[in-house]
């Protein structure tokens, strides 16, 4: 006896005519909010890739300082950096910190509100967290799909599935940080007649800094990670160099690539964290 | 009217809160109702005035609802019933704006942690309340820096919290509330995460910066020496319900109930205690110069002595009638006859008194700043006062014993003052 309901090609059919009739009604709309991704996505990579690698490297090294202040960590960034061009795969590099400075942008612009909105009421956050649980667990190529009729194969679908999977950790710790912040200090905002406006960016963001910063430096490491996925959908960068490795069973050209990813990984994690740790140092006070 | 008047106010905590009025005008205590409804009491039926300009202390032990009180006064806490009224106003009309200008301009508040900005330097923090209602920056430091150097702390400025002590935090804290030159200030538990010493520090710059600016100033606190040293009124608050409401003396002299006399066990009466509420109305007191009128009215009362002034106004010395007599037959003037005693001032603590009480041998006369004669302090009076204190100790020495049977009693000063705590 079969126990079970075949319902599974019913439910394909429905989610194929609920994406064709989205590209058929809203075509326009998602082609206008791809243009506008890729206008701001094509300035950057071009800015980045026009420019001298030796300014970028000095550039981010001064960063790298400004934020720790320490000499050690600051040259293993600038070495890093240094391995990437040596590897001989800068401008890949430059393409994908583009696309990630986007997609992590476009988390920073999404999942600070939602994060702000939270911490502010217990009931979208009971609704936002399973969201987000299917968003880290879903697997990519599930809305790679429909994201690939949507907006056409290339960096805008790639950008979009780089942001479903790396928001949520920046979502669920600027939604942290706001709880963990001193009750009694934000009552005392409150009674010296604070507005919330005043409150949220008076004492609540300031205070979930560390955290959110923890958050940002999350979010960019699984948009790192997202990096060879996306490529398979036309975006370029550093997963192509790894793909084009595995297309042609070349185990060198795919380690460079690799390589490469993790120096990349090395010199934002380094940065952020490093910002992290002055603002928790701040954040710790009087705590 | 008082300035605050809060009638009638409870609050329940749980998720229908109306539903356990009726329960609680039936006189159901908060236990019953905590077991038969899951509801939580926090304040039942509280009528209070607050006058202005006094320290009004609200009192009572962890759970009582003094700190769910307090922040009903600025509205942080909504009441589930009753009204509340500033000015005459009824606060809970108020809408969102009207509130947030309450707040901003007549109330402001001190907490137990400091709540202070951990971001923002001691100016910036001193100036918050400022900052949040708009005013320039180079205005609001200046206004801050003036309160940070009234509370001691010049120089600071630019130092964070972190870097300060905790008695150091809340100045900052205190400066933070008075910057905003509210009518209003509530402090809640203010002083009681310091030290001793530096919460006895805390409570003596209070009592002088209230000398100063006559704020209306709303006090918890759990502690009842604090409570009687600081306050003009003592409101007692037992699982949310209002014991007892008076003048530190009338707490001390008559508590309204077991529970309050329980507290009150404890107290250093002699400190706490100050002459005018021991006194005694003035036995015989001659006003004329003219001795056959003074004997006459010494021989219709029922004392042998009687005060009359001498020399200097505020001077009071007593004559016997023997010694009226004696002047009589010898034509002395009335004034030279009497022999002077130390006077004592309304305010003083019994504590202080208690030598010259003792080693007088006529009652002390009580005498205010213009030199009236209010009372005197008879040597009986402040030995009740000692030997009410040396029975708490007494007690508290038993019930010590029976704990600890083989640990040795504290050794008992035979008068009952301890001279440690007189130094303190």
């Amino acid at each position: 006896m079969d126990i079970f309901l075949d319902f599974g090609p019913a439910v394909a059919d429905a989610v194929n005519r609920a994406v064709d009739s989205l590209v058929v009604t809203y075509g326009d709309g998602f082609e206008a909010f791809s243009d506008t991704v890729l206008t701001v996505l094509v300035a950057l990579e071009g800015w980045l890739r026009g420019m001298p690698p030796v300014v970028v490297l000095l550039l981010v090294t001064a960063v790298a300082y400004a934020a720790s202040r320490r000499v050690t960590l600051t040259l293993g960034v600038a070495a890093s950096l240094w391995l990437i061009g040596s590897l001989g795969v800068w401008q890949q590099a430059m393409q994908t910190i583009a696309i990630m400075s986007v997609a992590v942008g476009m988390s920073l612009a999404i999942g600070l509100p939602v994060g702000v909105l939270m911490a502010r009421s217990s009931r979208v956050r009971s609704a936002v967290l399973p969201l987000l649980d299917l968003m880290q667990t879903i697997p990519s190529f599930v809305y790679l799909i429909p994201a690939a009729m949507l907006f056409g194969l290339g960096k805008v679908p790639a950008i979009l599935a780089t942001l479903i999977y790396a928001a949520p950790p920046l979502i669920r710790l600027t939604d942290l940080g706001i709880r963990l912040v001193d009750a009694e200090v934000l009552e005392a905002s409150r009674a010296f007649g604070a507005t919330r406006a005043q409150m949220l960016f008076g004492v609540q963001l300031p205070l979930a800094l560390p955290n959110i910063m923890q958050g940002i430096n999350q979010t960019l490491m699984m948009a790192l990670a997202m990096v060879v996925i996306a490529s398979m959908i036309g975006a370029r960068g550093l997963g192509e160099t790894v793909l084009l490795g595995l297309q042609r069973n070349d185990s060198g050209q795919g380690a460079i690539g690799g390589l490469a990813i993790v120096a990349l990984a090395i010199v934002f994690d380094r940065v952020t964290q490093s910002v992290g740790l002055r603002l928790q140092r701040r954040g710790a006070r009087n705590s | 009217m008082a300035l605050i008047e809060v009638r009638g106010v409870s609050k329940v905590f749980g998720p229908k809160p109306k539903s356990a009025l009726p329960l609680l005008a039936a006189g159901r205590s908060k236990a019953e109702i905590l077991a038969e409804t899951g509801h939580s009491v926090g304040l039942q039926n509280i009528n209070l005035d607050i006058e202005a300009g006094q320290i009004f202390v609200v009192m009572g032990l962890s759970g009582s609802g003094k700190s769910t009180l307090i922040r009903h006064l600025n509205r942080l806490i909504d009441p589930t019933d009753g009204e509340i009224r500033f000015n005459g106003d009824d606060i809970l009309q108020y809408d969102r704006k009207q509130l947030i200008e309450f707040r901003r301009k007549r109330m402001s508040m001190v907490f137990q942690h400091f709540g202070l900005l951990p971001h923002r330097t001691v100016v910036e923090n001193v100036a918050y309340g400022l900052s949040i209602q708009g005013v320039g920056r180079t205005e609001r430091r200046a206004r801050a820096a003036e309160w940070l150097e009234t509370v001691g702390l010049a120089g600071y400025e630019d130092s964070y919290p972190d870097e300060l002590s905790g008695g150091m935090r809340q100045r900052v804290g205190l400066a933070r509330a008075l910057c905003t030159d509210a009518d209003v200030l509530l402090m809640d538990e203010a002083f009681s995460a310091l030290d001793p010493l530096i919460r006895s520090d805390m409570q003596d710059q209070l009592t002088a910066l209230q000398a100063r600016l006559h704020k209306t100033i709303v006090f918890i606190t759990h502690d009842l020496d604090e409570a009687l040293r600081l306050g003009d009124q003592i409101a007692i608050l037992k699982d949310g319900a209002l014991v007892q409401v008076g003048p530190p003396a009338e707490i001390l002299l008559h508590p309204a109930d077991s529970y309050v006399e329980s507290f009150v066990r404890d107290v250093n009466r002699v400190r706490v205690l100050t002459a005018d509420t021991v006194m005694k109305p003035p036995r015989l007191r001659i006003t004329t110069e003219n001795l056959d009128d003074a004997l006459r009215e010494m021989r219709a009362s029922p004392h042998d002595f009687a005060y009359v002034q001498t020399g200097e106004p505020g001077n009071y010395g007593v004559v016997t009638q023997a010694e009226l007599e004696q002047a009589k037959r010898e034509h002395m003037p009335l004034k030279d006859l009497a022999r002077e005693l130390p006077s004592v001032q309304p305010g003083a603590a019994v504590e202080d008194i208690l030598p010259a009480a003792l080693q007088a041998e006529y009652p002390l006369p009580v005498v205010d700043e213009d030199g009236e004669l209010q009372g005197v302090v008879t040597k009986k009076a402040v030995i009740e006062v000692v030997s009410d204190q040396a029975d708490a100790r007494a007690q508290r020495a038993e019930a010590q014993d029976q704990i600890a049977a083989d640990a040795e009693p504290a050794p008992e000063d035979p008068t009952g003052v301890n001279p440690a705590s007189r130094s303190a």
